[in-house]
């Protein structure tokens, strides 16, 4: 899923104390599994935008919804009719949610409620950690089924490099080194020799590097 | 073109079977190129070849590139060292391409530090190839003529081929196995993180042997004295990937504090010593961080003086 963290209030605060009329629009997907911009975040983020305007005299309207998607036009579509009662959006959805809402309600101003982080998994309640970072040229099979560009920092094909300790990373302890977990996975299947296999120069045409990317697919399109 | 045309001295003298010295200098936080200068003025008679730092511990300084031309025009042998954090493979490619104009014959391809060590943490890493693909590039370069983009290179580089090996990095079990990667890979020596556990050196060196690696690169044994038992609980505690055993610890600890320094350098020289005998040591890397001065007496107590001068 994407992974998002809460921005301070302070900063949300910032960005709509000088509307009058504003809807929350909460995401039932990621944001709620991760607990950064569901329907409950909603609710609790209107309370205290109300009790800020409260203590600072102001009138502001808060209206609440959450939305299956926030990715899909169906979804986004269900606010068409009451979208212009809203002075301004706060989405609380990833920044995904948050550009198709402005892609799609191009006069209304749409503000980011959390701070989108990564895709990753969680690992328990409270702690989510990166898993991928969409390359667009999946090698995991060459790496154990464990992403040395997501999780080693220097994100090196063939590593580890010599800051490895304790099958920690050097830039912090608590943090797993990928290529530990590699080399011990690669162990555990018996396929220890392929660790010597040169991983090629990537081609990384098919990440950020190459501009911001499309997959369409004509066997699916209507 | 053959490997062997490479106009390296370090080459010439460890294809004579010599047992070859470098050292490394770092560039100052500044242009003033009398830094730079000054250090290998210390050192320039009693090593082979001087290693300069590219932005080591990411902290900016001048670039390696630019002190590598100083030491050139000095008539010292630079080794470049290359760090794949801060360049992408244009980049990267045209930074060889500068040092081969100025005939620099050394490269030492490094994957380099994470910045988060540095004076510029929030600074974006580049990673574009990692080191073991940089030692491909630069062999590219070199035996084929050509660019990684398949075009040829109107006089191809001539570069010695180095890396780094961290014999005491974890895990253990694949530091020689890596060894051989890097090898694969085209390395042609390696110098090794500084060592102070000798006897988990001399595993690692036996297992190198065991698969016939210490033929195949030269391998140049990394030494740095302490200056002092501050610095020896400080490379034990806080530098990553370093194996400083305990006894040499209590050795630097228990004497004097004036008498630190000398203690550190008796450790280097014995150390150098034993390695002599290890069989698949071809050399030393000498890492006298700030500490330049004291090259030439380690190489000289070591039996390492004069340096061959017939090549």
């Amino acid at each position: 899923m994407i992974v998002a963290d809460k921005k301070p209030i302070e900063e949300i605060i910032d960005m709509v104390k000088d509307f009058k009329k504003l809807l929350i629009v909460g995401c039932n997907e990621c944001v709620t599994v991760c607990e950064a911009g569901g329907k409950k975040e909603v609710g609790i983020l209107a309370s205290a935008l109300r009790m800020y305007f409260m203590n600072e005299g102001k009138k502001v309207d808060i209206d609440e919804i959450t939305l299956e998607r926030q990715c899909d036009h169906e979804y986004l579509e269900e606010l068409r009719n009451n979208i212009d009662q809203y002075d301004a959006v706060l989405s609380l959805a990833c920044g995904v949610g948050v550009q198709f809402m402005a892609e799609k309600y191009f006069g209304t101003p749409v503000f980011p409620g959390v701070n989108t982080c990564f895709m990753g998994v969680t690992e328990e309640r409270g702690v989510w950690s990166e898993r991928c970072q969409g390359c667009g040229q999946c090698m995991l099979g060459k790496t154990a089924g464990i992403c040395p560009i997501s999780r080693c920092a220097k994100r090196l094909l063939n590593g580890p490099c010599g800051g490895s300790t304790k099958g920690k990373c050097e830039i912090n302890k608590d943090l797993d080194c990928a290529w530990q977990l590699i080399i011990d996975r690669l162990k555990e299947l018996g396929r220890l020799d392929d660790y010597e296999e040169i991983i090629p120069i990537k081609d990384w045409s098919t990440e950020r590097a190459g501009g911001p990317r499309k997959v369409v697919r004509e066997d699916v399109r209507l | 073109m053959s490997a062997n045309n490479v106009p390296s001295r370090l080459k010439k003298i460890l294809d004579a079977g010599h047992l070859a010295v470098t050292s490394e200098c770092g560039p100052p936080r500044g242009s003033d190129p009398k830094a730079i200068k000054k250090k290998a003025e210390m050192i320039k008679d009693h090593v082979d070849a001087i290693n300069i730092t590219d932005n080591q511990t990411s902290v900016t300084r001048l670039c390696s590139l630019a002190a590598c031309i100083h030491l050139k025009l000095m008539g010292v042998e630079p080794t470049l060292q290359m760090v794949v954090r801060d360049r992408n493979r244009i980049a990267l490619q045209s930074d060889i391409l500068g040092a081969a104009s100025f005939d620099i014959n050394n490269i030492l391809c490094l994957s380099g530090d994470h910045q988060q060590f540095g004076d510029c943490p929030q600074g974006q890493n580049v990673f574009d190839l990692d080191s073991m693909q940089l030692i491909q590039t630069v062999r590219l370069m070199r035996d084929e003529g050509k660019f990684l983009g398949g075009d040829a290179i109107n006089r191809p580089p001539q570069m010695f081929v180095g890396a780094a090996a961290n014999p005491f990095a974890d895990p253990f079990e694949i530091r020689v196995p890596r060894l051989a990667k890097k090898i694969a890979a085209g390395v042609e020596f390696i110098q090794t993180q500084c060592i102070y556990n000798l006897d988990k050196f001399e595993l690692w060196m036996k297992q190198a042997r065991d698969r016939g690696l210490h033929e195949k690169a030269y391998i140049l044994a990394g030494v740095t004295p302490f200056k002092s038992a501050g610095m020896a609980k400080y490379m034990k505690n806080r530098v990553p990937g370093m194996d400083v055993p305990d006894d040499v610890v209590k050795r630097m600890s228990g004497v004097p504090k004036e008498k630190q320094a000398d203690e550190g350098i008796n450790i280097c020289v014995e150390s150098i010593q034993r390695l002599k005998e290890v069989e698949g040591v071809k050399g030393f890397h000498i890492m006298a961080i700030e500490w330049e001065d004291k090259v030439p007496e380690i190489v000289e107590r070591s039996g390492l003086y004069p340096r061959p001068n017939d090549l």
